[in-house]
């Protein structure tokens, strides 16, 4: 394998549980450890743990931190207590997505921003030449190598987690964060967020604590069956609770609006992108984010074509056979007038057209008590 | 990975089970378990024509799609119907509820030129580690 991929702190513990490594956005990740499906259920029914060190950490500080961030993204981070986390789109000026992440308010002044893996470069590149544009200072600090982050997902990881502190994690509301001194002896930060649908939490570490961390999370959870997880269960997962998967479902040729991001866009405060955005809503937009669902069992994949009346009218950005609903399910681009719920449609798999039925979003949504 | 000695493969990872003018043809266990989860797979119908070295089917996991080649050419006399409801059949048993077609062979010569298990075996042991 490439030597050039990174590697995450746990990569010989990815090793030593038998997980199968295959590279992603530049580093070598678990893909399975025992099976994507096993996984995915243990994660819907129990709890899963993944390693996502992957990650990029990005610290925005100062006091021009506020501005630059609310600059930054589309969401409005200022409008964030300290303690609470958001989930945004960052847009270019033509509106495209440069990436979709987390900010986490740690501060007044200090914001952290959670990104993905293959982006974090773009994203550190972009968010700097941001911060330069602007009258008051802020700093940007890449933090992703001396960051490591572990997600514990599933109806369960409360139970498990909850014991190992001294904090009431009961109390944490979603997307909230509260800093641990001693999880297993390490000091982290842990928020209520996730990107599988279930209820869960997202580990924030130094680098070292991660093996001892996770092992000791492995043991502490062994009771309510808790399982690695590797990338391949989490995409499957995400995907059913439609979450987007950058480079997949967005990119930077698709905007927010296009994306069905809508509501993570605040128009009462101005952002990167904002006049572009407005202009396309106002012409009207040319394809939307629609959930489909396959009349018979085949497998739809990114990049396959949507066609109606036998015409190409969208593509595919993800799908599969979901493992929790057993139906064949795809996220696709279509034209706004198609994208409506009951819309007739089809999907091209080699040569042959599956008829297919725009359905509500997100696919699967998790009983709440 | 357990490769039956009574079987003959191909360089794809096909398995062929001779029975006088038949073979009976699926996945090696190998294969199924490089590909994960298999959720789809995809046949031709009885009565389809078959050539060695082509492809006859689609096999599709959780993370990717494969053709299936034929062994040999030939005429499909069945194929596996419960593949349709219950895939995974190929992950937990690939020799046999997870077999996918049989063909009636239209030049068995075409054996001569598959793998022995023995030779099978020594070229996932260079492929896959």
């Amino acid at each position: 394998m490439d030597n050039t991929l990174r590697r995450t702190p746990l990569y010989d513990l990815h090793l030593e549980l038998g997980g199968r490594i295959v590279e992603f956005g530049g580093w070598q990740m678990p893909i399975q450890y025992t099976s994507i499906l096993a996984e995915h259920q243990a994660v819907r029914q129990r709890a899963g743990l993944f390693d996502v060190s992957h990650m990029g950490e990005i610290e925005v500080s100062g006091p021009g931190a506020g501005p630059l961030v609310d600059q930054l993204v589309t969401n409005w981070p200022t409008q964030l207590e300290v303690g609470a986390v958001l989930y945004t789109p960052m847009c270019r000026e033509d509106g495209g997505i440069v990436d979709d992440l987390l900010v986490y308010r740690l501060a007044a002044d200090r914001f952290l921003l959670v990104v993905n893996a293959g982006t974090t470069a773009k994203d550190l590149a972009w968010v700097s030449e941001q911060a330069a544009r602007l009258a008051s200072p802020a700093s940007v600090t890449d933090r992703s190598s001396a960051v490591a982050q572990l997600a514990l997902q599933g109806p369960r990881a409360e139970a498990i987690l909850d014991p190992l502190l001294t904090a009431d994690l009961a109390a944490l509301p979603f997307f909230h964060w509260l800093k641990a001194d001693d999880l297993f002896g390490h000091p982290a930060l842990i928020s209520r967020t996730g990107y599988t649908g279930e209820d869960g939490f997202e580990i924030y570490l130094g680098a070292k604590a991660a093996e001892p961390v996770a092992r000791g999370l492995l043991r502490a959870g062994a009771a309510e069956g808790l399982t690695m997880v590797g990338l391949g269960a989490r995409d499957s997962l995400r995907f059913e609770a439609c979450l987007p998967l950058y480079g997949q479902d967005i990119s930077d040729t698709i905007t927010p609006l296009e994306a069905a991001l809508g509501v993570f866009v605040k128009w009462d405060h101005d952002f990167i992108g904002k006049e572009a955005l407005l202009a396309a809503k106002e012409r009207g937009l040319t394809r939307r984010l629609a959930g489909l669902r396959l009349g018979q069992r085949a497998v739809p994949r990114h990049g396959y074509p949507v066609v109606a009346d036998g015409e190409v009218v969208g593509e595919v950005t993800s799908g599969m056979i979901s493992p929790t609903l057993n139906q064949p399910l795809a996220l696709a681009l279509v034209p706004p007038r198609l994208a409506e719920l009951g819309s007739r449609l089809a999907v091209r798999i080699r040569e042959q057209d599956i008829a297919a039925e725009v359905v509500k979003r997100p696919f699967y949504r998790r009983a709440r008590n | 990975m357990d490769v039956p000695e009574d079987l003959r493969y191909t360089a794809d990872h096909e398995w062929i089970r001779v029975d006088g003018g038949r073979g009976r043809i699926g996945l090696s266990a190998f294969a199924q378990d490089q590909l994960g989860d298999i959720v789809f797979v995809e046949l031709p119908k009885v009565g389809a024509a078959v050539t060695a070295g082509s492809a006859f089917g689609v096999v599709e996991s959780v993370k990717s799609m494969s053709d299936l080649y034929a062994p040999v050419s030939g005429t499909v006399v069945a194929i596996n119907q419960s593949l349709a409801d219950h895939p995974e059949q190929v992950n937990q048993d690939p020799y046999g509820r997870g077999w996918m077609i049989e063909v009636e062979m239209s030049q068995p010569k075409e054996l001569d030129a598959l793998m022995s298990s023995e030779a099978y075996a020594q070229s996932i042991q260079s492929a896959g580690h």
